[in-house]
């Protein structure tokens, strides 16, 4: 292994779109709004049609959409939600109402229209992002020039260090990975980026990546539920947000949803959003995405290709991106849900760490001003198949043959076909792929192996007790002999090295040297900011730790590669 | 220009399965072997069945894909790979390929650590090979009680075509229907896979006991039984138990473990008979894959910490050295368990 150093470049980016800002497609979008808005809600209603065909069917799904939005008006309410939300659920209820006693057929018709596109366009209206480019200056200056100043302040010394500029926040946030290629890609084509999600923090970091690479803003889907809270709503505004509300779950949603994001990347905007869907809550890295939003991906690019889209200038790239944080402000709390839930998305409450504004600010001044580096893994382009593609937008199979992206949407190599079934197990496999280079690209800290280590070793030494039973354990029965910690962590990271000597993950510079200084450094830095801590030494000298929950999320970490073994 | 249908391999099931699909389309039927391929054209025979008329045969592996845009793939599960590989420069993603192999590939890691263990990552039905040496997405298989020799007398039958894409089972369908031919659609393409690579252990037991002697009331415990087995490994490699009681699965297991036109069955009947192993395959004319499954399946159940009784039993009688009597004796000693326990 190398010796420790720093494996992220810090530099100026260049603006990928030497116009400015003008020459953005988001831009576009945002001028154009309720224009786009109209033609995502004509689509969508074109769509929502196709899938109900008679006019009972659509009256149908209105009346389980009107239900199902009164429980979560009833049961799940939000500060964002609109006030007149009721009344016009209401009004809709009416007017079904007074369908369903009319005699006359095209009159019938004509009032369910309209009650279709009421919806649809108050769904469109919600989605779309209000992008400004005023705002978005502002924000993107906060963030760079506030952050430096804070992280300056604390790290060099004396008050007028306050405005130094040694230290930048690309010393905080690592970037690393395949930076040049989405670049160019991004002057190219239109770049869908599909990072994991461990913290809300992630949806302004990722914001602040793309700004600092000299790429155009993206347009983002994210969780209405960050709007409630004022400081977010400002920033993901400002950084083209477009809202995703986890609650609503029928189909007249899902399908304007749907169509707002394809005819985005249609139109050649960047695109990201979260493909886990929420933010992991077990703290493992997502395994299973939501295909929703990923099929929009596909759909968009045969759609091109059906306008005749054939240059790579227009193609769809698909990069997937880690972050990878030694803390993770929500995770006592998530992994709380996570054990209660097991899995089952329900109804309930969400009891986040960042429920008010000062919190977050308290957590970012304790960041910036404190150890806790984050890491950026930019992961290698793919098509719309999971191809990986060159620097031209140029899709190579395994053997390094180039091949047609194109092909894959027709049956004799010539005539594209659109057929659902097939773009939805495309979807399914890019969604493999996706989780594939996830694991690929992943970096390891040293505090990841630490209480990687740790908790496998809890876990031996009480063999008998599942899970649930072990984690009631109290702390204080739980230590290892530092010795005996050693010697399973260095085995540990003696396979985790061939792993990444074999390309199979990434590792931190932080993770060679000293065995000592390794675990040293990863017992300061796992969950450093937690009121208890996951991994501590006691007095003795031995491992234990002050919150087993904690430590099991950040475990998980490295769960599904196969490590338990090597404890 | 109609369309025209590419099939890669001339054995007896090659050859049915070219003549059933001529029956709608034209077909390229590619021959390897030169020598096969001379005699295909002097005589318009191939493994004793006569070509029907739109049946062209060629010796080019490289025309097919250019030609056609589906494939099917027919031949033994040792030449699979190979022959896949010198075809993939030649796909496009545009291609379909149904096969009709029914075998393992086991691949094991050239570079083997000191901590490897065999898993099933290092399986692969041919479905899979397929997606892993080509740019071929849309893949399926056609499986089911297909004895090639009752096929070409055109007695009816059935199949299974397997496929995540339901625009791979239509065009199977479409391509092989036919008055006297059957076919069904299912979207568990690894289940359906392992039922048709699974029965054939159990079609080589079947011949054994046949071969001793032993009679219907045994081969009704053994069919049953291996149903059971068959299931639980199924299971256990990813697939899905409703496909096991399917055409696929029972439908097969009865037509190869009682047919004496089945290739396992008749090769474990030599070896009930007192042959050895050798002796068996050197009196075979076309591959058994069961022989290479049971070897492939043992190998993954240790790794795997699975108990296949059957299989591992055959392959006591077929690479130790215990003989079929001996087997048959022991299978009988053991401990009867539940009857049913996947249901």
């Amino acid at each position: 292994m190398r010796p420790i150093s720093k494996d992220y470049t810090k530099q100026k980016y260049e603006q990928v779109l030497p116009g400015g800002i003008n020459e953005w497609p988001v831009v576009e979008l945002s001028r154009n709004r309720s224009e786009f808005i109209r033609e995502v809600a004509e689509e969508s209603i074109k769509r929502i049609k196709a899938n109900n065909k008679s006019r009972d069917a659509l009256i149908e799904e209105i009346e389980t959409t009107l239900f199902r939005e009164k429980l979560r008006i009833k049961r799940n309410p939000w500060a964002v939600d609109p006030p007149d939300e009721s009344a016009f659920l209401n009004s809709v209820k009416d007017r079904l109402l007074e369908i369903s006693k009319s005699e006359n057929e095209a009159e019938k018709n004509e009032k369910l229209d309209q009650i279709l596109e009421e919806i649809v366009i108050r769904y469109a209206d919600e989605i779309a992002g209000n992008f400004k480019k005023s705002r978005y200056r502002m924000a993107r200056s906060i963030v760079t020039f506030g952050f430096a100043r804070l992280l300056n302040a604390s790290r060099a010394r004396g008050f007028w260090s306050i405005f130094s500029t040694q230290y930048t926040l690309q010393d905080k946030i690592h970037i690393t990975g395949e930076v040049e290629q989405l670049r160019t890609l991004a002057k190219k084509g239109t770049i869908i980026m599909v990072p994991t999600h461990f913290s809300n923090l992630d949806s302004i970091l990722i914001g602040w990546v793309i700004s600092t690479l000299g790429l155009p803003a993206f347009i983002y889907g994210a969780g209405l539920n960050l709007f409630n809270i004022k400081i977010f709503a400002y920033f993901m505004n400002s950084l083209g947000a477009y809202k995703v509300d986890r609650r609503k779950k029928n189909m007249l949603y899902l399908e304007t949803l749907k169509t707002y994001s394809s005819l985005a990347i249609q139109r050649g905007c960047h695109s990201l959003f979260f493909p886990g869907g929420t933010r992991s809550r077990s703290g493992q890295i997502e395994k299973r995405l939501k295909l929703g939003l990923l099929s929009t991906a596909i759909e968009a690019q045969r759609i091109n290709y059906q306008k005749g889209k054939r240059d790579s200038l227009e193609k769809i790239f698909v990069v997937p991106v880690t972050l990878n944080y030694n803390f993770v402000l929500e995770a006592p709390s998530l992994i709380r849900q996570y054990l209660k839930l097991q899995g089952q998305e329900r109804y309930y409450v969400e009891n986040d760490e960042y429920s008010t504004s000062y919190k977050i600010s308290a957590f970012l001044l304790k960041f910036f001003t404190k150890g806790s580096d984050i890491s950026v893994s930019i992961g290698k382009a793919m098509d719309v198949l999971g191809n990986y593609v060159d620097e031209q937008g140029q899709s190579y199979d395994k053997n390094g043959r180039v091949i047609d992206t194109q092909e894959y949407f027709t049956v004799d190599g010539k005539i594209i076909s659109s057929n659902q079934q097939r773009e939805d197990e495309y979807t399914r496999m890019l969604s493999e792929r996706i989780v594939e280079e996830y694991h690929r690209i992943n970096k390891i800290f040293a505090s990841h192996l630490v209480a990687f280590t740790a908790f496998v070793t809890f876990q031996r030494q009480f063999k008998k007790l599942d899970l649930y039973n072990l984690l009631r354990l109290p702390e204080e029965d739980l230590s290892i002999p530092y010795e005996q910690f050693r010697a399973s962590f260095e085995s540990v990271l003696a396979k985790v090295h061939r792993m990444y000597n074999a390309g199979e993950i990434g590792v931190s510079p932080y993770l060679t040297g000293e065995v000592d200084k390794i675990i040293e450094h990863g017992l300061k830095n796992v969950g450093m900011y937690h009121s208890k801590r996951p991994l501590i030494k006691n007095k003795k000298g031995d491992i234990t730790t002050q919150d087993l929950n904690v430590l099991y999320y950040y475990h998980n970490r490295l769960a599904g590669y196969n490590l338990e073994k090597y404890v | 220009m109609s369309e025209i249908v590419g099939v890669i391999g001339a054995g007896s099931f090659g050859t049915a399965v070219s003549n059933i699909l001529a029956k709608n389309v034209k077909v390229l039927l590619y021959a390897r072997n030169p020598e096969t391929f001379a005699d295909i054209i002097k005589t318009r025979v191939s493994s004793g069945q006569k070509l029907a008329d739109n049946v062209e045969v060629t010796n080019n592996l490289e025309e097919l894909p250019k030609r056609c845009n589906v494939l099917f793939p027919v031949v033994p599960s040792s030449g699979f790979r190979d022959m896949i590989r010198e075809l993939a420069p030649h796909l496009h993603p545009y291609h379909m390929m149904i096969h009709g192999t029914k075998g393992l590939h086991l691949q094991l890691p050239e570079k083997r650590n000191q901590d490897f263990v065999l898993n099933k990552d290092c399986l692969f039905t041919m479905s899979e090979l397929i997606r892993k040496e080509t740019v071929v997405v849309r893949v399926g298989c056609m499986a089911g009680p297909n004895l090639a020799s009752e096929l070409s007398l055109g007695h009816p039958a059935a199949t299974v075509i397997a496929s995540p894409f339901t625009e791979v089972v239509a065009k199977g369908k479409s391509l092989l229907r036919s008055d006297t031919f059957q076919v069904y659609g299912n979207s568990d393409l690894r289940g359906v896979e392992l039922c048709g690579v699974l029965k054939n252990i159990i079609a080589i037991g079947s011949g054994i006991l046949s071969g001793l002697g032993l009679g219907e009331n045994s081969r009704g415990l053994l069919v049953s039984r291996g149903l059971v087995e068959m299931i639980y490994l199924g299971k256990a490699l990813g697939g899905e138990i409703s496909s096991f009681v399917g055409l696929a699965g029972i439908g097969d297991l009865v037509a190869t473990t009682t047919s004496t036109n089945s290739r396992n069955y008749t090769l474990g009947h030599k070896i009930g008979q007192g042959a050895t192993l050798e002796q068996a395959l050197s009196e075979m004319e076309e591959t058994a894959e069961g022989v290479n499954t049971i070897k492939i399946v043992k190998q993954l159940a240790e790794s795997q910490g699975l108990k296949p009784l059957i299989t591992d039993t055959l392959h006591k009688i077929l690479f130790e050295d215990m003989t079929a009597e001996q087997g048959v004796s022991y299978l009988m000693r053991y401990q009867g368990n539940i009857d049913i326990n996947f249901l």
